[in-house]
């Protein structure tokens, strides 16, 4: 089955930008998920949407095609995430107010945008629902940066990223610039989620980051191995979803998670630890 | 001795949150090897006191030096550790080892863009050794029990090797045989490693029998000598205040 993705060349781009997001999105979901922060993906998720369709919107109608809609949506959740840090910088005591904001202000301008850009088209429902063939050479090529840029990020601010994740006080006590770190953190959060949206699509963006986890901490002990259990769950969830969502026709975000439930249906079933 | 200058040297402290003084005159030295008790009731501003200590807060008066150098020109954070009264409300389901929350205390001492190597392996093994631990490295930390934790964190406190360790009181949640134990840990660490020790607790019954010192506070010192003097003074100060005659509790004849 995996031959007929090889085959041709728009689906070989949407398998390997699969795989690409299957990596990166548990990645930083671990820490997301630890850190009790799970609405983010869905707050920036919807923000990334009002970049989009402003993006669709500026296309129809000022025929302005300089930035791609995709591009713009990656754009307009970079600046998401850095109102985000700045929020619960300001609400210090119930840091999570700022994900409700966003979220709103997400949703609110994407209904604007969208109606002013004459409503849903297909072009709109690939990055709801996510999509076997919207994936371009150019996406995949952008997608692999983005997520060559995100491993190292990752790899290099490894101990940084996991003691302000643990323990934020301590982390600032012991000498780490807390501060510049959510921040990094977060920009690269609004970057896998903008990547896997050519997937999985905006609505279903958070389960690809939160799933595998909840699934992965029920058997790993060690935050490392929690991080590799979630990869290994969501590379096997896209995979199995773009499959089955091409065969059967379906857009590969409901397939994908419909597997990422099944995964976690098993580690729930099974004794934990 | 005299020429020996302290490790912490607080002079005239005053700070305040918002209207009212919770921190008034305060003014003390910490001798390097010393066990220090720090006590007093809840609210009475400890807490505060060390978070000033540790530069998390800024005073309105005062001067704080820490090893002979004033604390807004410190720049040795690495030769201070410090465990938080909040260290034991992490979040149990944390995935995370007993060997991984260690290795949190050398973040900032190995630096950016570095790894953990070999060498620093082998210090969160002897950190864990030193504090009872050792056994556990691959265990998960929210399956210890209260003082079990309480012992990984001072661990982690003590593998970037501090020479001064404060700790805001860090035996509450622990039961009362363990919170013995764990003194005589700290005792065991003071004299063999020559660790300078802050131990913060709002119970003065069981510190007493540990510390080298004793420093009372209640807004501003009430108390600061050794823990023997401090029953006698006290006992004198409530007989006085409830007006029994001073030899009908003298201890000594
Ligand atoms: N962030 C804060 N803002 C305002 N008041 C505070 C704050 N933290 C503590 N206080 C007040 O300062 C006093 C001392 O508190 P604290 O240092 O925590 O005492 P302790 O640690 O001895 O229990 C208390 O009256 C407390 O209510
Ligand atoms: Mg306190």
């Amino acid at each position: 089955m995996i031959e007929t993705f090889l085959e041709f060349e728009f689906l070989r781009n949407t398998l390997y930008t699969g795989l690409l997001v299957g990596l990166i999105a548990p990645l930083l979901g671990t820490f997301i998920v630890v850190r009790r922060l799970s609405l983010i993906a869905d707050g920036l998720s919807h923000v990334t949407l009002s970049g989009i369709a402003f993006g669709l919107f500026l296309e129809k109608k000022i025929a302005l095609i300089a930035i791609s809609p995709y591009y713009m949506g990656i754009g307009f959740s970079i600046i998401g995430a850095i109102i985000i840090e700045y929020l619960r910088s300001v609400y210090q005591s119930f840091q999570e107010i700022a994900i409700p904001i966003i979220l709103s202000v997400g949703v609110g301008l994407s209904v604007i945008f969208i109606s002013l850009a004459d409503g849903f088209n297909t072009d709109l429902y690939a990055y709801l629902f996510g999509s076997v063939a919207a994936v371009g050479r150019g996406d995949f090529y952008f997608i692999f940066m983005i997520s060559i840029f995100i491993v190292l990020a990752v790899i290099f601010f490894y101990k940084e990223l996991f003691a302000i994740s643990f323990d934020d006080e301590y982390a600032k006590v012991s000498g780490i610039h807390a501060k510049a770190i959510h921040l990094l953190f977060i920009i690269l959060t609004a970057l896998a989620i903008s990547a896997s949206i050519r997937i999985v699509g905006v609505l279903l963006v958070s389960a690809l980051m939160t799933l595998p986890v909840a699934a992965s901490i029920r058997i790993a002990k060690s935050f490392k191995k929690a991080i590799f259990l979630s990869i290994v769950f969501g590379e096997l969830a896209v995979l199995a979803g773009l499959v089955s969502g091409y065969y059967f026709e379906i857009p590969p975000g409901g397939t994908i998670v419909v597997s990422l439930a099944l995964i976690l249906g098993i580690t729930l079933f099974r004794k934990s630890r | 001795m005299n020429n020996l200058s302290p490790i912490l040297s607080v002079k005239d402290l005053h700070y305040k949150y918002e209207q009212q003084y919770v921190l008034e005159d305060v003014h003390f030295d910490i001798q390097k090897g010393a066990f220090v008790g720090l006590v007093g009731p809840n609210g009475s501003g400890k807490t505060t006191l060390i978070k000033l200590i540790l530069g998390l807060l800024r005073p309105q008066a005062g001067d704080i030096h820490l090893f002979g150098k004033p604390i807004q020109k410190f720049k040795a954070w690495n030769q201070i550790s410090f465990v938080s009264q909040k260290a034991n409300t992490f979040n149990r389901g944390f995935p995370a080892t007993v060997f991984e929350v260690v290795s949190m205390g050398l973040t900032g001492k190995i630096g950016y863009l570095r790894f953990l190597n070999k060498q620093h392996k082998n210090k969160i093994h002897e950190a864990l050794q030193s504090v009872g631990m050792e056994d556990y490295a691959n265990r998960n930390i929210g399956d210890l029990s209260g003082g079990q934790q309480q012992r990984v964190f001072i661990a982690r406190s003590l593998v970037s090797e501090p020479e001064l360790l404060i700790l805001d009181e860090p035996t509450v949640g622990v039961d009362t045989e363990n919170v013995e134990r764990f003194y005589h840990m700290l005792s065991d660490l003071n004299q063999e490693k020559g660790i300078t020790l802050l131990l913060v607790s709002h119970d003065i019954g069981t510190i007493t029998s540990y510390v080298t010192d004793l420093l009372c506070l209640n807004k501003t010192l009430h108390y600061h000598g050794n823990p023997g003097d401090f029953y006698q003074k006290s006992d004198q100060e409530l007989s006085t205040f409830y007006g029994h005659p001073m030899h009908s509790i003298s201890h000594d004849h």
